[in-house]
């Protein structure tokens, strides 16, 4: 598929998803393989334009939900974006690294899920277009059982509705 | 030889009549007790003949139901069986004297005898156990009966009276264990329920590997699971009929729903909501549906589990700053916190006899399992690794099963098993990864 083909794809997907009931359909996850790489001007609308330039996943300190300085600077692109475009709805998914119990991380990552709502909420994203889960420990993106993974793995990741993000 | 009562009926549909008869006459007293509660560090020796067939056709099912029954002993680490190559009696009729300085010279303290029987579709096992040193029975003889596809039932049985005469304690094997069933690579798990027999015969799936599943825990009479789903998209309560796999959904909870356990009369769950990234405690009553909140503020309140009085709820909470194990009221209220050690608890556990708490700490970096007396003394850890979770009691009280995960990128889990003293852990093996063991009580 060559890029203008895929592109013109996912917007077809994205404004047939925007329309529909969010409710449903929204926890597809790796459903579009979307990879920018090499790409010279991407268009600011869209899903890869979110992902690679302003950054679907933000990270958590060890045990904490609160948002960092970085966290903060990449929710207040997020919102801006979705501000922007104001027909699509999203996922965040939180998530936690392995080391506490199954139950504890996925209220953790509740917590983690709902800080980014509630911050993007407070940028004028409205709150009718969020949805949250979490996923506690079961979905690590790094697997390796040391701080570098699990730094990476502590995380909340906004997915726009039609199927991005990690 | 006196037919004194039936003692049981049917089993999940299957007719299971135990028939016990007098001990001979005449008989001396036995003296051979096994204490489990932490005395005993040499294996007790015992000898168990392959059982008499007592027709052709039941000449194979007997070998299977001898091994069953030594099997489920040995897994208990109290006993050590004599190998029959050093057998000096046979045993080739289940009324003979028993020979008991050929028993007394291979040291075996114990004697298993049995005989089965298989007429007609019907399975009869029949068996006595002998305190050998002290030349006297333990107990009636008993006659167990029922199909011949439920043989290993019966063979957990034999075990589980086996077991009792000779510690005092009920047995626990004639039990279920449903559990998650893992495949796949770390960063892309597929989990499945799975339940099987507590050593792992019989293994059946409750579910496809399509949705994430965590956490079953069985109810007071086995016949249902409880189980987290993300089959909506988001984490919720299921509760499956392990028979006819029907599923009841708890709709009209809000948020995210985990964490669930049956009260102990099976009239209510208790679970975990997270609505708008606060995790409180609720119970649901099975019949109304309605709900009742338990826990209030912005604190991480999880992993409930009733008292077996159905009287209180033990759970975790990180109101005070970290992870710390709570003990409240069933109906809610005031919570007082009973663990104050270095480190986090999670996941308590009240034990079926009431008396102790199993958890799992972390701290230091590493996972233990421990178990406290419910008011959060005299904590003792029983393992410790780099992840070791979620501990289920067996239906006396007397061992834990918990997960294991292993480090790195190739880490997964597997089920454990552990006595309640520290002593005899060892792995429950399964098919694939597997974890959150739950046990079932004793099938009736």
């Amino acid at each position: 598929m060559t890029y203008l083909t895929k592109t013109a794809a996912i917007m077809a997907l994205l404004a047939t998803v925007a329309c529909t009931d969010t409710t449903g359909g929204l926890f597809g996850g790796n459903g579009s393989d979307i990879n920018g790489a090499g790409i010279g001007s991407i268009d600011e609308a869209s899903l890869e334009y979110f992902q690679a330039s302003i950054g679907s996943t933000v990270l958590f300190e060890v045990d904490q939900s609160s948002l960092s300085a970085d966290t903060i600077a990449t929710l207040n692109a997020q919102a801006v974006w979705l501000n922007t475009n104001s027909t699509v709805s999203i996922l965040i998914e939180g998530h936690a690294d392995e080391q506490g119990t199954r139950e504890y991380n996925i209220a953790l990552g509740s917590k983690r899920a709902s800080s980014v709502r509630d911050y993007l909420v407070s940028q004028g994203v409205a709150d009718s277009r969020i949805s949250i889960v979490s996923y506690g420990k079961e979905r690590p993106v790094a697997v390796c059982s040391n701080i570098s993974c699990w730094s990476q793995n502590r995380r909340a990741v906004t997915i726009v509705n039609g199927g991005m993000g990690v | 030889m006196a037919v004194l009562h039936r003692i049981t009926g049917t089993a999940l549909g299957l007719m299971l009549a135990i028939i016990a008869f007098a001990a001979p006459v005449n008989a001396q007293q036995p003296t051979l007790k096994i204490d489990v509660t932490g005395g005993v560090v040499e294996p007790v020796p015992f000898a168990i003949p392959v059982f008499i067939a007592e027709n052709p056709a039941s000449a194979a099912i007997a070998n299977n139901i001898t091994r069953v029954i030594a099997e489920d002993l040995l897994s208990t680490g109290l006993f050590r069986e004599i190998p029959k190559a050093a057998h000096i009696s046979g045993v080739s009729n289940f009324n003979a004297p028993v020979q008991f300085a050929d028993w007394r010279a291979i040291n075996s303290q114990a004697l298993i005898v049995g005989a089965v029987s298989s007429t007609n579709g019907r399975l009869t096992v029949k068996f006595r156990l002998w305190d050998v040193f002290a030349q006297a029975p333990m107990g009636d003889g008993v006659q167990l009966s029922g199909s011949p596809e439920n043989w290993r039932r019966i063979s957990h049985k034999v075990a589980d009276a086996v077991y009792a005469r000779l510690t005092g304690e009920t047995g626990y094997f004639d039990s279920k264990i449903v559990f998650v069933s893992e495949t796949g690579p770390k960063n892309d798990r597929r989990k499945r329920l799975a339940i099987m027999d507590h050593d792992g015969a019989g293994l059946a799936y409750l579910t496809s590997d399509e949705h994430l599943v965590l956490a079953p825990r069985f109810s007071p009479n086995n016949r249902d699971i409880l189980y987290t789903s993300y089959e909506s998209g988001v984490p919720r309560v299921y509760m499956m009929n392990v028979d006819t796999l029907q599923l009841r959904v708890f709709e009209n909870l809000p948020g995210m729903g985990f964490a669930p356990r049956f009260s102990p009369d099976g009239g209510k769950i208790v679970l975990s909501i997270s609505e708008r990234g606060n995790t409180d405690i609720y119970t649901v009553d099975l019949s109304s549906g309605q709900r009742t909140r338990l826990t209030s503020g912005p604190s991480i309140d999880t992993a409930p589990s009733f008292s077996p009085d159905g009287q209180q709820i033990v759970f975790e909470s990180d109101r005070g700053g970290s992870q710390q194990l709570y003990v409240m009221s069933a109906n809610g209220g005031d919570a007082k916190r009973i663990s104050f050690g270095n480190g986090r608890y999670a996941t308590p556990v009240w034990s079926p006899r009431g008396d102790l708490i199993a958890f799992t700490k972390i701290v230091g970096g590493r996972f233990h399992i421990g178990v406290m007396r419910v008011d959060g003394t005299q904590e003792r850890l029983l393992t410790a690794s780099f992840i070791d979770e979620a501990p289920t009691w067996s239906p006396n009280g007397r061992v834990l099963l918990f997960f294991r995960v292993s480090s790195g990128a190739n880490g997964a889990p597997q089920i454990y098993s552990v006595d309640i003293t520290g002593r005899n852990m060892h792995m429950v093996p399964t098919p694939s990864f597997a974890s959150d063991p739950a046990w079932s009580g004793l099938l009736k």
